[in-house]
């Protein structure tokens, strides 16, 4: 096989956030109204290559994420389409007044995608864990929330995102994610994607939590579990329908996300499950109302018990077994 | 009196008798005091500085006017139904229910205007983000963007003059609404702001202060050139309340409902002028 040769699977073995940096210079050379803006951590948000193709679109704030998602705003009355970079607990939290007022109120075409959301950071503690803005971004009309299992649907995602209306916030890693996808795909925005079919109870994760769904279903078939599971990649808009049409296969739900339980994936389906009569049990698991505490990541994950292990243990406790 | 100076300062007052005639006629309290102090800077804005097009308010060349005070929205609503971006009869339904024009700008409701504001310390950072993609495209148009004294006790604006300095935004022109007062009183008292010129020079910007109701010295300060490719800071001292005697310089003018008497002896003060 030649170097020319297209690689069949691109992006199997990268992190989601390594995809986005790459799909974002094939999407800069066709749209040239795209600027790339950072606060910086133009490295950590992998825009390094963007960065380097294209200097004058780029643009470094320092560290200032309010200027940063302001100025992004403003960039869109030049006619420009900005991509707004930092980490997701900056993006939700630091500069949140600027994203719900300048940019989701003006419905402004602003792409802010944020890197080391849930506990990807994890020996960074609390103060750089992302848990809220799941909740916080749910709660600005207009808002679309992309959340991608892997690489894979990460660039599927990005090769969507410019006929994507208004502002968009997608929610990437820092860990390099368990592979879901390997093929690129037509993304829908809103539908969900029932991968597995199972017959006891149904996951429903979205984020890295995906992939480590995925390896627990193997470990609850030794168990005798028959589950299935559902990745919920765009927390917003939710297709309702096509989500409670396949939580009404199953007589248990549990939802899995890297974030607080409150306001998050787990709120959503609740309030599907319960607006549309589906009789079903659901539970959350996620971050249960209270800080992080820090260590190295995988380590983290098992702590919470967000890893495959964790999961398996948390699906066997909920059906009691 | 130059013929284009009379003019404008017809227009100004133009400005400040809807402002008192808004206020008199609205339900609830306006704020009177904070849009008085704006009339001269929107005339000289929007009908002599500032390249718009009422018939075209998406025109890609315009030059972008912002107002980071959303709260003076009686005085950007009434010099752009003046220029003729909208009727000046919607001034009469100002504040009513889901009314084109209310007391913080809503860039859906209301026609031509670049962005919503209200919240303060956002439209400097906005106005930044505009001359950074004016620069990435070469482009003529500039812009303007005029905020409150107040608004620099706000962390995000001097993120937002700090960077104007960094990106040699020459595009740019802040006018602020230096009237010294915030809801509570005195800013000197409160959180003090000066040496205000020294700090923004500092910061890499060119400054001119001027006294913001004197329109020939507001012209004669938009058009000189900024050094060294420095974005312009012209602190324009003004008057809050101005116009209306009883309440001139006093933060009580703030946000009131001005009395039928009140308002009668400020509109025939300015009709004096």
């Amino acid at each position: 096989m030649s170097d020319q040769t297209p690689k069949k699977k691109p992006f199997v073995g990268l992190s989601s956030r390594e995809a986005y940096g790459q799909v974002l210079v094939e999407l800069a050379d066709q749209h040239e109204e795209i600027v790339g803006l950072s606060a910086d951590l133009s490295g950590s948000v992998k825009m390094s290559a963007f960065r380097k193709k294209y200097p004058n679109r780029f643009i470094n704030f320092g560290i200032a994420e309010q200027n940063m998602m302001g100025a992004a705003a403003g960039l869109t009355l030049a006619g420009k389409i900005p991509f707004a970079s930092t980490y997701a607990v900056f993006s939700s939290m630091r500069a949140c007044e600027q994203v719900r007022t300048d940019i989701a109120y003006n419905e402004l075409p602003v792409k802010i995608v944020s890197t080391h959301s849930g506990i990807s950071m994890g020996v960074g503690g609390a103060t750089h864990h992302a848990l809220e803005d799941i909740g916080i971004f749910r709660g600005m009309p207009g808002m679309t929330i992309l959340s991608p299992a892997d690489s894979t649907e990460s660039a599927s995602m990005f090769y969507k995102i410019m006929e994507i209306e208004g502002p968009v916030y997608v929610r990437l890693s820092r860990a390099k994610e368990k592979t879901v996808y390997t093929d690129v795909f037509d993304y829908t925005v809103g539908m969900p994607d029932h991968l597995v079919a199972g017959k006891d109870i149904l996951l429903i994760a979205t984020g890295p939590e995906v992939g480590e769904s995925l390896e627990a279903l193997d470990e609850l078939e030794k168990n005798g579990v028959h589950a299935g599971l559902m990745n919920v990649s765009t927390l917003k808009p939710i297709n309702q329908e096509a989500v409670a049409d396949v939580i009404r296969q199953y007589p248990i739900v549990l939802t899995v996300e890297q974030g607080f339980i409150n306001n998050g994936l787990g709120s959503a389906i609740a309030e599907i499950v319960s607006e549309n009569n589906i009789n079903v049990r659901v539970h959350r698991h996620g971050i249960f109302d209270q800080f992080t505490t820090s260590g190295p990541y995988r380590q983290l994950l098992n702590f919470y018990k967000l890893d495959t292990q964790g999961i398996k243990d948390t699906v066997l406790t909920v059906l009691d077994r | 009196m130059d013929n284009n100076i009379a003019k404008l300062q017809e227009i100004a007052n133009q400005i400040s008798a809807d402002i008192i005639t808004t206020g008199r006629d609205c339900e609830e309290n306006v704020h009177i005091g904070g849009n008085l102090t704006l009339s001269e800077i929107m005339a000289v804005l929007f009908f002599k500085v500032a390249n718009v097009d009422a018939k075209n308010p998406k025109w890609m060349d315009r030059d972008r006017i912002i107002l980071s005070k959303g709260h003076g929205n009686v005085a950007l609503s009434s010099a752009m139904a003046r220029k003729g971006f909208f009727s000046l009869d919607e001034l009469k339904n100002f504040d009513t229910l889901d009314a084109m024009l209310s007391m913080h700008i809503d860039k859906h409701r209301m026609p031509g205007v670049e962005i919503s504001s209200g919240s303060l310390g956002h439209g400097l950072n906005v106005a930044v983000g505009a001359a950074l993609g004016g620069k990435i495209d070469d482009a003529d148009w500039k812009v303007y963007c005029v905020i409150s004294d107040g608004e620099l006790m706000e962390g995000s604006t001097w993120e937002a003059i700090m960077s104007a300095g960094n990106f040699h935004l020459d595009n740019l022109t802040v006018i602020l609404d230096r009237n010294n007062l915030t809801i509570e009183g005195d800013t000197e008292e409160n959180m003090g702001l000066e040496p205000l010129a020294m700090k923004l020079e500092a910061f890499n910007w060119s400054v001119e202060t001027v006294d913001g109701h004197d329109i020939s010295r507001l012209l004669d300060t938009f058009d000189k050139q900024s050094p060294d490719n420095k974005p312009k800071f012209i602190i324009a001292k003004t008057i809050k309340g101005r116009g209306i005697a009883s309440m001139e310089g006093k933060a009580s003018s703030h946000f009131f409902k001005i009395s039928k008497e009140e308002a009668e002896k400020a509109l025939a003060e300015l009709k004096s002028v």
